[in-house]
């Protein structure tokens, strides 16, 4: 146990920068699919397109390397600059690959949760007069969300373990992983001790979140 | 019959008078010049910044020699990991997936810890893990398949056993949604046959279970084979690090990088494709795709779904019926275990 | 029942899999009593290299080619074997200990720094050269020409190498550390303007810059030595003693001056040019 309390503190740096990485992303990604789900069922068939073309090649592509895009595409080739300091730089980074990504997992469950809404929910809103856009913002997806809210746990917490791989893929930052991966490659802990405790760290931040959205999609659940 | 499916023939918007063609035509260019300005600014930075549309920098992917020293053995070893390690999940997947429904708490109890674990854990953690452990756990994993010669933990096991492990692990969620949505009158007609639990299982249950739930393990193989590309941090020779290879010899990171996400999409989405008309063929045989566990907290299946899983095998392309059960009151939305309508 | 077939078809795969998976990974040299010993009697070798090192070993569709790879191809040669005959294996840095401990290959020549810790598990022959850390920086950048400039700098390093620690930590620079992938990341994050120096063993650096002659510039202020050493399985003495014998004819022939003018002369590396003293070998 030692060899977990010796290195608090690079366990507490490693996982902060982990539960940042989350969060923002996770805000972002969510405000993506959301959109790009309006435009999958907007009625303008270009924009249907397009949302589909970015879902299915962003969706197919390893994450290492949409990371590795952001990287030294974005990052490098693009010179696109978020901030002076190289950590809040490569973080800026980050999270512009990991909601680019999970935006297309959003949008898919979004879309699921759009196919069990009964089409006669938008008959009538549409009887009543209401827009594309009144129809979507007000009917349809507050009816998907609640729906999907079981899902949309599951893709949050699926962005929670996918921050690891932003320790690499030419972006370096210095999350959990990487501090436990530091700590094997000093040789001065023990190896079984120290993964153990960086697992119990991603229970801890996975465990509760999913029974929050499981309480969360029961209360909201709609009666049909 | 559901939304998305109308939303060609306009359930969330009336058929377009005049006024709205026009309007949509608008729409349309403006989405059009976006793209354009997108599509020029990228092409642009790429060209004024190390000149990344310079002929020398792509012309090594038209050589043979590229693609038979580098592409060709990556992917092969790439195809290899995931198909060694789908092997592995599978039979860990229903060992696993069976030991949760076990009548034994001794055995129902570990085998969900077990699941549940390694469901939490980033799977980069594990093959860091693999690795650091390599001597000891190749010692243990000899003993314990009792082999005749030394398991020697590389890059390529490590990759196999972190894969294993956690897709794995999301299969036993699988396969155990698949058995639960299995309906209950088929057990109890073998069990009433005589037939022992053993046999219930393995010659009524599973059976069913892996035919429907063979596109969301199709889909899990998927997100299989893109992670295995985490192999590269750990130099496993597969697809990307070959092309990372090739961008150190032949100073092209971005152009390889590209020319690898097309081929790692094509691979995907073929198999996506694959379980897109497996789901078709079942639905056009009467039987309802089942969706595995995505309300966490309702029941076990709490800790992590991976990003794939969830989402992807609930969506159905737009012409198949609808998957789920719409005039069911389950609580927990389209994704829930047992959710689909088995028709037995 | 065709699940069932499914079944059995998936169990014969799992067994297949397992018995094929690993049958790859043994061999070896177990029933020789030395690395020497298998040379002599089967005038082959398997020597492990890195793939992604320009200028040291760098995989080509026509096999690695580099410093350490004309090193170790003239010292097997020394040792009986002929080119043809050496069968190339990629070792990155996190498997050379792993490899030679597990017989998977007889000889390593990785830039493979000897160190003590190493010298429990493996043994080492040479060092066959003494490489120092460095930095390099783009060449129009005027502003760093010593490892006290880095103050502040963004500065690039592989992830799971030191050579960043050795300026933050031991030298106390503030430098702002951007960990990449790899060196060819480091390297590109370079040529973009990203980071602003790299800093890695200078012969690594030199690799490198000879790809891409005129762009970037050498610091050629060395601070930290590593010796290159060829690892070997614990306890060879024999294999370590002909080793040492053959790098110190590589070095009196000449033969190591011209491989290093080969892969480094065009650059402004300012390589050792004369043998370095050999580690003692282990005790017999």
């Amino acid at each position: 146990m030692d060899d977990i309390f010796n290195n608090l503190d690079s366990f507490v740096d490693g996982f902060s920068w982990t539960i940042r990485l989350t969060l923002v992303s996770a805000a972002f990604a969510f405000a993506i699919g959301v959109l790009l789900t309006a435009m999958r069922v907007s009625p303008v068939p270009l924009l249907r397109a397009s949302a589909t073309v970015y879902v299915e090649t962003i969706r197919n592509t390893p994450l290492t390397l949409v990371l590795l895009f952001c990287g030294l595409g974005l990052g490098n080739t693009m010179q696109l600059q978020f901030s002076d300091r190289v950590e809040w730089d490569v973080f800026w980074l980050a999270v512009v690959g990991l909601s680019a990504y999970t935006a297309c997992f959003v949008a898919e469950s979004l879309r699921a949760g759009i196919n069990t809404i009964p089409f006669g929910q938008a008959e009538a809103a549409r009887s009543l007069g209401l827009t594309f856009g009144q129809n979507l913002r007000l009917i349809v997806l507050p009816q998907a969300l609640r729906t999907v809210i079981g899902p949309l746990g599951s893709v949050f917490i699926a962005l929670t373990k996918n921050t690891t791989v932003a320790s690499v893929a030419g972006l370096g930052v210095q999350e959990a992983s990487r501090e436990m991966r530091l700590l094997f490659d000093q040789g001065q802990t023990d190896v079984l001790v120290v993964f153990i405790g960086f697992a119990i760290g991603f229970i801890i931040l996975t465990l509760p979140v999913g029974y929050f959205f499981g309480w969360l999609s029961k209360r909201l659940a709609v009666a049909r | 019959m559901n939304l998305l499916q109308q939303s060609q023939a306009s359930v969330l918007f009336d058929a377009p008078g005049p006024k709205a063609r026009a309007r949509y035509t608008v729409y349309s260019v403006i989405t059009i010049a976006a793209l354009i300005a997108l599509l020029a600014w990228v092409v642009i930075q790429f060209d004024r910044r190390g000149d990344q549309w310079a002929a020398e920098k792509w012309t090594p992917f038209l050589q043979p020699e590229t693609w038979t020293a580098f592409i060709l053995p990556g992917m092969a070893n790439t195809l290899g990991a995931a198909a060694v390690a789908t092997v592995f999940a599978l039979v860990f997947g229903v060992i696993f997936g069976i030991g949760r429904l076990s009548d034994h708490a001794w055995v129902r109890v570990p085998a969900g810890m077990v699941v549940e674990f390694f469901r939490a854990i980033p799977l980069l953690m594990l093959i860091f893990f693999t690795m650091a452990i390599g001597g000891p756990l190749g010692q243990a994993l000899t003993f314990v398949f009792a082999v005749p010669f030394r398991i020697v933990v590389d890059p390529f096991t490590a990759v196999v056993i972190g894969l294993t492990l956690y897709n794995g692990s999301v299969l036993a969620e699988i396969f155990r949604a698949g058995i639960n949505a299995v309906p209950k009158g088929q057990s109890e007609a073998a069990y009433s046959l005589g037939m022992r639990k053993s046999q219930v299982m393995r010659l009524v249950l599973l059976p069913q279970a892996v035919t429907t739930m063979m596109p969301a393990i199709i889909m899990q193989l998927v997100v299989l084979l893109k992670d295995s590309a985490l192999g590269y941090i750990v130099a496993f020779p597969e697809m990307l690090r070959a092309f990372t290879l090739i961008a150190t010899g032949e100073q092209n990171v971005i152009p390889a990088a590209m020319v690898c996400a097309v081929i790692y999409i094509a691979i995907n989405l073929s198999l996506t494709r694959l379980a897109i008309w497996l789901e078709r063929r079942n639905a056009r045989r009467g039987r309802a795709t089942a969706h595995v566990g995505a309300a966490p907290g309702v029941d076990a299946a709490v800790a992590a779904v991976p990003a794939a899983s969830v989402p992807t095998p609930s969506v159905q392309p737009d012409d198949t019926p609808e998957p789920v059960d719409r005039d069911g009151t389950d609580p927990a939305g389209p994704d829930a275990p047992g959710g689909g309508r088995p028709a037995g | 029942m065709r699940v069932r077939r499914i079944g059995a078809i998936t169990a014969a795969a799992a067994a297949a899999t397992l018995v094929l998976s690993s049958c790859g990974l043994v061999g070896g040299s177990a029933e020789y009593e030395s690395i020497l010993q298998k040379a002599e009697e089967t005038g082959t070798l398997v020597i492990g290299v890195k793939y992604d090192q320009p200028g040291l070993g760098l995989e080509t569709p026509e096999g690695p080619v580099g410093f350490d790879v004309d090193v170790a191809t003239y010292v097997a040669g020394q040792l009986g074997v002929t080119p043809e005959n050496i069968e190339w294996v990629e070792t990155a840095s996190s498997n050379r200990e792993p490899f030679l401990e597990q017989g998977q290959v007889d000889l390593v020549f990785a830039t493979y720094s000897i160190t003590e810790e190493r010298q429990d598990i493996v043994s080492f022959g040479g060092p066959y050269y003494v490489a120092q850390q460095d930095i390099l920086v783009a060449a129009d950048n005027n502003d760093i020409n010593s490892p006290e400039d880095l103050a502040d700098q963004p500065l690039c390093s592989a992830s799971g190498s030191r050579s960043a620690e050795t300026i933050t930590e031991t030298m106390e620079i503030p430098a702002q550390l951007r960990e990449a992938g790899n060196y060819s990341e480091c390297i590109e994050l370079l040529s973009g303007g990203s980071v602003a120096a790299v800093t890695t063993d200078n012969i690594i650096l030199a690799g490198f810059a000879a790809q891409r002659p005129g762009e970037l510039r050498m610091l050629n202020q060395p601070f930290q030595e590593e010796r290159y050493g060829v690892g070997m399985p614990h306890g060879d003495t024999e294999t370590c003693e002909a080793v040492n014998a053959a790098i110190a004819q590589m070095w009196e022939d000449g033969s190591a001056a011209e491989f290093l003018e080969n892969h480094f002369g065009e650059t402004d590396f300012a390589y050792a040019e004369e043998q370095p003293d050999f580690e003692p070998c282990p005790a017999a």
